[in-house]
């Protein structure tokens, strides 16, 4: 692939794509709050991603407070717990990590890594963005509703999720729906940009398969969730009107507190599967992102072509289908048919496979590379050890026997925060410390990056590991606190408390982030245009941060694949992907002959 | 938009005719699907999803009438319509029915005399569409406001299951907001033939796009989507 020279004739004209109509800003307004360009949509997607992140931060704090030393801190009360847990998971899940990986990197990355001016409809793009911060805004005001915000659990289970008796259920839950809502409609709007960006606003060479496979990521993660977000919307407004107009889609007749209520006849059950229709390809949706950018950087700091890119490309894609056909193992405890809970167990193991072959490639990658243990590789070397711990115990916990006795234990909590938890978030921050100085034109901070990963990594591991034992032993998720039990011992206290400290320690370092982000803005080594020697287009702007526009006059023409690193015979360790090959003259002379003609 | 770009027919010619050269073919260069305009594909992709939504809501609705220990009410008695004494079951919803296909044969007319650059025709045509749709929405209000005056509310009614009047309201509603916006777009669209935006280029007041043909075929897919989506909603509702 990498040799494959782009046309036969070796002449090729620099393009202008018909119809690129660029929206030119012309008061400060537009040009940055306003904004249309995507680079500008990307960094306030991403400001707005990391402020709510930090709300979700401070609310695993409190968590961890009572779990730690429950009955010490008199400020949490039970209710508040089960809202700190609800409103934890959804921030976590949805307004911090889809927003940040399709909303931030998608936004910044994707138009400059296939050689594109902006996304192909800026101004949808620009109201995906106000409709994002709405739902966020919506999401806060929630907190301060009466009755403070939902205390359903992440996810919403009906009938408890709107019934009186759990927090919430006045304002909150209506505004959480809402909040889904408005978020779903933003995303889709930005969602249509990113595919169609892809597949039809790509420069001239940029072939589907010399795409970085961070674009790969992106790309499919999108495609999955503009297909897997109608489910949630579709679950979202009909629990709305059972809340609002009384109507029975997720609620069976019962009595509540005595009473007998007006509901009847629905189904719970189809709550459940909506929400885990969406549920399931949202961890793909989170993941697949994470392991496209993994790739870019592993490949990059190891200096060499990535394992298998052809392997790799096909795995997300596979990756993508199957997660649609998998969502019931979510759903073991609810009881279903034998069957099913088969065919849920093995398309769920299945995907172990895809999978398996990423892992293997992104060490046959490292294999033999002239690694550099730079701030962003260190996340990366951090991910896939991670995601190789999670993706083990997702084995254990996607056969139905053994998932029913684990379910409702922390053993899941200490899954699923290792394999889409603790692992995208590793992701997130190479991204960050590998993109920062092309989006800034300056370098983070080196021993603080460090500092801040050594502290991260083995953080999440003294706060993760733990918990699959305390699951194994019988510690119950979703408790406010354990109480006086025949079954757990008490060395389960002494852990708990040491997850806790770990979990202040962790969330500390978060703030050594920030502050090297804020901080590098006007004192970091100024990084050039490539400081990375990295081969992939947005490192071959003209100008660093990249204009509006992102290119010059014309658009670059790619020659070849993005992991052209440490070619035997080549100048540099690495030839960019528009570098054209050894006896095609530069794009500039053949635009001037065309011209000519 | 006006202009095709069928890019590098040069390298594109030196591809295999294999199967690898349709995998090459729709994987090559700046669009895997030539000749086809950014805002098209939108439009295809946004049905796409657009098509999980209704899906959903009908999946639900199934689920619900399967799940719910009351009877279902009888369709062929709820909707039905007295003329002259004599009960006529499913007559409204069939000439609504009728009214929302025969406007998708406006709307490709529409498109049609639209590509032959006839202004007035296409015009005339989409506001006729535009017309059909806003008829099937005033029917659809004026069986709202007859099931409503004999009861049925989302949270129940007087025959039977509460999920009949809730599904009946959620989804026609919601199938009736996808005509509104379609009714809203085909008149600003119309009005853009209308005064020859289209072919002067004229930019988009919010978007600062160019305008051109292809966006009255955009609209008709929207529209056609919208009419297909009825038929289903028409028999899994009405006709089961």
């Amino acid at each position: 692939m990498g040799e494959v020279i782009f046309g036969s004739g070796g002449v090729v004209p620099a393009a202008e794509l018909p119809d690129v109509e660029l929206y030119h800003a012309k008061t400060w307004i537009t040009k940055y709050v306003f904004s249309q360009d995507a680079k500008v949509i990307a960094v306030q997607y991403s400001i707005t991603a990391m402020a709510i992140g930090v709300v979700a931060l401070v609310l695993s704090w409190l968590m961890r407070l009572q779990l730690g030393f429950p009955g010490t801190f008199s400020f949490i009360s039970a209710e508040g717990y089960y809202q700190f847990i609800t409103m934890h998971g959804m921030i976590m899940v949805i307004y911090l990590l889809t927003a940040l990986f399709l909303g931030g990197f998608g936004n910044y990355l994707i138009p400059l890594m296939v050689g594109a001016r902006d996304m192909v409809f800026p101004y949808a793009n620009m109201l995906s963005y106000w409709l994002y911060l709405l739902a966020v805004l919506v999401l806060v005001a929630s907190i301060f509703a009466p009755g403070g915000p939902t205390g359903a659990g992440w996810t919403l289970y009906p009938p408890q999720a709107i019934l009186g008796g759990t927090p919430g259920a006045e304002a909150g839950i209506i505004l959480m729906l809402l909040s889904l809502i408005l978020f779903i409609i933003g995303f889709t709007m930005g969602g249509l940009n990113y595919v169609v960006t892809v597949l039809q606003g790509r420069t001239r060479g940029m072939t589907l398969m010399r795409m970085p496979l961070t674009v790969w990521g992106i790309f499919t993660a999108t495609v999955m969730a503009l297909l897997a977000f109608p489910a949630l919307f579709v679950a979202a407004v009909m629990m709305l009107f059972d809340r609002t107009l009384g109507t029975s889609f997720f609620m069976p007749s019962l009595v509540s507190m005595g009473e007998h209520l007006k509901y009847g006849g629905g189904s719970p059950i189809l709550w459940q599967h909506l929400f885990w229709f969406f549920g399931h390809p949202e961890v793909y949706i989170v993941a697949l992102p994470a392991f496209g950018i993994v790739s870019d950087l592993i490949s990059v700091h190891a200096r060499k072509a990535i394992f298998g890119y052809r392997m790799m490309v096909w795995a997300i894609v596979i990756i993508g289908a199957l997660s649609f056909v998998v969502w019931a193992h979510h759903m073991y405890v609810s009881g279903m048919n034998l069957n099913f809970g088969f065919f849920f167990a093995v398309t769920t193991l299945i995907i172990a496979v895809p999978t398996a072959i990423k892992v293997y490639n992104w060490v046959l990658t490292l294999w033999h590379a002239d690694i550099h243990l730079t701030v962003p590789m260190l996340f990366a070397l951090g991910f896939v050890v991670t995601f190789v711990n999670g993706g083990l115990t997702g084995l254990f916990l996607g056969n139905v026997v053994v998932d029913l006795p684990l379910s409702a234990t922390m053993f899941v909590v200490a899954h699923f925060h290792m394999v889409m938890g603790v692992a995208p978030i590793l992701v997130v921050f190479g991204g960050i410390y590998h993109w920062y100085p092309k989006v800034t034109g300056r370098m983070m901070d080196d021993r603080l990056g460090k500092l801040h990963f050594w502290v991260t990594f083995l953080g999440a591991y003294a706060i993760f590991f733990p918990m699959h034992y305390l699951g194994l032993i019988g510690v119950p998720r979703r408790y406010y606190e354990l109480g006086e039990t025949a079954f757990i011992p008490k060395s389960a206290e002494t852990l708990n408390v040491f997850i806790t400290l770990a979990a202040l320690i962790v969330g500390a370092a978060q703030m050594v982030f920030l502050f090297n982000l804020v901080r590098s803005l006007f004192n970091g080594r100024l990084a050039g245009g490539n400081p990375w020697n990295a081969t992939s287009l947005e490192w071959q702007t003209p100008e660093t941060p990249p204009a509006h526009g992102n290119w010059g006059k014309e658009l670059p023409v790619v020659y070849r694949w993005a992991y052209d690193y440490s070619v035997p015979g080549a100048e540099r360790d690495f030839i960019p992907q528009n570098q054209p090959p050894a006896g095609v003259a530069a794009q500039a002379t053949i635009t001037a002959v065309s011209a000519a003609h | 938009m006006a202009e095709p770009a069928l890019t590098n027919v040069s390298e594109a010619l030196t591809r295999p005719g294999s199967w690898q050269g349709v995998a090459s073919d729709w994987a090559s260069d700046q669009r895997a699907f030539k000749n086809v305009s950014w805002g098209k594909v939108m439009m295809w992709i946004f049905l796409l999803s657009d098509t999980f939504i209704f899906s959903c809501f009908l999946l639900s609705y199934m689920t619900v009438r399967m799940s719910t220990t009351a009877p279902w009410p009888n369709p062929s008695e709820v909707f039905a319509l007295e003329i002259g004494g004599a009960k006529v079951p499913l007559i409204l919803i069939a000439i609504m029915t009728f009214i929302l296909i025969s406007s998708s044969g406006t709307m490709a007319m529409a498109v049609n005399f639209g590509y032959r650059r006839d202004r007035v025709k296409t015009a005339a045509l989409m506001l006729l569409t535009a017309a059909f749709g806003a008829s099937f929405v005033g029917m659809q209000a004026f069986e709202w406001t007859k099931l409503i005056h004999e009861g049925v509310r989302p949270w129940g009614n007087p025959w039977g299951a509460y999920q009949f009047g809730s599904a009946f309201f959620m989804i026609t509603g919601f199938h009736g907001t996808h005509v509104t916006i379609g009714v809203i777009f085909l008149v600003i669209m119309a009005r853009k033939v209308w005064r020859g935006d289209l072919e002067t280029e004229r930019r988009g007041f919010f978007t600062s796009k160019k305008g051109s043909y292809e966006l009255v075929e955009i609209t008709g897919l929207y529209w056609h989507f919208v009419d297909l989506v009825w038929v289903f909603i028409f028999a899994l509702f009405y006709l089961w």
